[in-house]
């Protein structure tokens, strides 16, 4: 796509989202009544605090003290020599408890603290989340029940401890696919009955309204950071900023600050599975339909009936079938390219960044490595020079070394 | 006036509230599911309250997700739903469709209010679609002259408790609890309360739902609401049943008790 094209997509008149967290024809809020009210709360709780200095600065000093943000801007040269095309990481796999989750959940820890809530609930998929949640929890002295697909907490069993040693309590969801869906499912339940005194954190920029504006706001610092940091170093904006796309969450911090930089082209690169034309993917926006699911409506995996297809990805952080409706907006204006990235892509591109740069990514991660290393040869013929690609890269492997190792065959024997 | 505003007339002229029995369409397969909700029929359950079984239900507890994954894995289809609308129809009980909403969308609003109508539905009561959000139900609804069916919440404040109502026809459906569905072994105090508000801001009967099973909990109910709806506890009869015949004898004999429940209103 040219610079031109991306220039050419407007957004639609008036606020984005709307008052009511629509992005065009998508978002909203698809929800039992009796949840309304709790939304209403907390929509009401993050307008005053994203006014309040002294939200903002709390805020703030929790992100620099204690999660260590703002992450590094690192040039990846040796990287970058493989690609061809200088890439910049966008180091969240440093921030305290290992990817960009932490700035969502302190955010939402604080509010719930204003709101006078004393128990979180989440969902988790790889566990990122549910430690990031367990871990504000111990914080700031909340109950925590995490929900977990029973598929996830056997991939991701290293998490489930961590979360344990944090003092959550994790429920293994034994329903439907018992993946990330299920345990939002469950985490749903758990909120309609007891939302007087719990709020659910929701993990990425997904839900009914005001989750995928207000998740997005909590850690659009990503780009914000990197966009300056990208301009200190390079002396320019970059060519394109890659992130990969679960429910969204990463990709929306990074490319919230440069959406009106029409010049720097966005992508976002989904969960290609084991191929998008074999049905075993969790690439919504590329192989899903517009549907509703978990109180939005967006690009979902389902069938012609409208039943939710399960999702397939090596990553468990990506193995979700929708993804948030800021998304399917920015698809739909064509200011963000999606693409999918296969299994099979993204450890390749997982072990090219272990072996030049000493760096364990996330598979999440890796996706957004593989994406980029796709689309630089493309960049650098349409530029006619070497392309500066910043990557989001969302966090670190360690809670993947078991996936990986038995992916990769390097495990001894027992 | 639409059928089932007769049917809470006619209850209302008796003295005793509506009974209102939920079922999975397709659970545990079409045709037996048709078998059961025309047992509940025969057996005194005023009106069927048939839900559209989705991968994700929310709303509901273990009960009803475990006969909506049956009806599911059993192969039901949205077209199949309004066959099955049909025939229990062909009772004489008003049927009423339950659905989330992502089934509807996928389907067309207006091409199944059509469809709706013409299998002899009366109407939507939709858990996961809020008026807010209801642009094209509202529209095709008042093409086909189906009924709509929104749920209010103990937690519903004042204003939307008046909104909602407003945007509904047929009757209003009151959930009893803060939860999903499920049977309990206690229905809620905040439920005549929430049921006084409603009759504040509306004419419509009010019926109240989620955690009803015994005859005597329905004669509670039945005491302060216009109509008591029962879904996980007949659900139940079939899911622990060795056999359809057995299952079947148990969804008559609990329908009947049931029956008996909301003509015997404690006040
Ligand atoms: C490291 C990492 N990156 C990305 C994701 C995907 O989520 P999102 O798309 O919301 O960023 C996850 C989710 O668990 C994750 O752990």
């Amino acid at each position: 796509m040219s610079a031109n094209a991306n220039a050419n997509a407007s957004a639609p008149a008036g606020r984005v989202p709307d008052a009511a967290g629509h992005f065009g024809r998508f978002g909203g809020r698809f929800v039992p009544e009796a949840l309304v009210a709790a939304l209403d709360e907390l929509d009401a709780a993050y307008r005053k605090a994203m006014t309040d200095e002294a939200f903002l600065a709390e805020f703030d000093a929790l992100l620099r003290d204690y999660a260590g943000t703002p992450s590094l801007l690192y040039s990846a040269e040796r990287f970058s020599a493989k690609a061809g095309a200088r890439i910049l990481l966008k180091r969240e796999d440093l921030n305290h408890t290992g990817a960009h989750k932490v700035r969502n959940v302190l955010g939402q820890a604080l509010l719930t603290k204003r709101m006078g809530k004393k128990r979180v609930i989440a969902e988790t998929g790889a566990g990122q989340h549910g430690v990031a949640t367990a871990t504000a929890a111990a914080l700031f002295d909340l109950e925590c029940v995490v929900y977990m697909g029973e598929v996830d907490t056997r991939r991701q069993a290293l998490n489930v401890a961590r979360m344990r040693m944090l003092g959550a309590t994790v429920v293994p969801v034994t329903t439907g696919s018992r993946t990330l869906k299920d345990a939002m499912n469950e985490a749903m339940r758990d909120w309609v009955a007891n939302v007087d005194d719990t709020h659910y954190l929701i993990g990425t920029a997904a839900g009914p309204h005001p989750f995928p504006e207000m998740v997005r706001d909590f850690v659009r610092g990503i780009g914000e950071e990197a966009r300056q940091q990208c301009l200190d170093l390079t002396g320019a904006l970059p060519d394109a900023v890659a992130a990969c796309v679960g429910g969204g969450s990463n990709a929306l911090g990074i490319f919230h600050a440069f959406v009106p930089d029409t010049d720097v082209r966005l992508y976002g690169f989904e969960a290609g599975g084991e191929g998008v034309e074999t049905g075993r993917h969790a690439a919504s926006i590329t192989g899903g339909t517009s549907g509703v699911l978990h109180g939005t409506r967006t690009y979902v995996l389902q069938n012609e009936d409208g039943q939710t297809i399960e999702s397939h990805s090596i990553s468990a952080g990506l193995d979700y079938p929708g993804v948030g409706p800021e998304h399917a907006w920015l698809h739909d204006s064509g200011r963000a390219t999606y693409a999918p990235v296969t299994d099979t892509e993204a450890m390749a591109a997982f072990e090219l960044l272990c072996r030049t740069e000493g760096i364990i990514p996330a598979i999440e991660s890796a996706h957004a490595l593989a994406g980029a290393l796709k689309i630089a040869p493309t960049l650098a013929a349409e530029l006619g020079r070497e392309p500066v690609i910043v990557v989001n890269l969302s966090g670190r492997g360690d809670k993947d070394v078991h996936t990986a190792g038995e992916y990769f065959g390097i495990l001894d024997k027992e | 006036m639409s059928r089932i505003g007769v049917a809470f007339d006619k209850a209302r002229a008796d003295g005793r509230a509506v009974l209102v029995g939920c079922m999975p369409a397709g659970f545990p397969t079409v045709e037996g599911s048709i078998a059961a909700m025309t047992a509940m029929v025969e057996a005194g359950v005023d009106v069927i309250e048939m839900e559209i079984p989705y991968s994700d239900p929310v709303m509901d507890g273990p009960v009803i997700q475990k006969a909506s994954d049956i009806a599911l894995a059993s192969g039901v289809r949205t077209a199949d739903t309004l066959r099955i609308v049909e025939a229990v129809a062909a009772t004489g009980a008003p049927v009423v469709t339950m659905t989330y909403w992502n089934p509807i969308e996928q389907y067309g609003v207006d091409a199944f209010a059509r469809d709706l109508a013409a299998a002899g539905g009366t109407g939507l009561i939709t858990p996961d679609l809020i008026p807010d959000e209801a642009d094209e139900w509202l529209a095709a609804s008042d093409a086909y002259g189906l009924d709509r069916t929104f749920l209010v919440s103990p937690s519903s404040t004042d204003a939307r408790l008046k909104m909602t109502a407003e945007h509904c026809r047929g009757f209003v459906y009151a959930t009893a609890i803060m939860g999903v569905t499920g049977a309990r072994a206690e229905t809620s105090d905040a439920a005549p309360i929430l049921v006084s508000r409603t009759r504040e801001v509306t004419d419509l009967p009010v019926g109240v739902g989620l955690g009803v099973g015994t005859g005597a909990q329905a004669g509670t109910v039945a005491g302060y609401a216009d109509g008591v709806i029962v879904g996980s506890a007949l659900i139940r009869c079939l899911l622990d049943a060795p056999d359809q015949a057995t299952g079947l004898a148990a969804l008559r004999a609990l329908s009947a008790e049931l029956a008996e429940g909301v003509r015997t209103p404690i006040r």
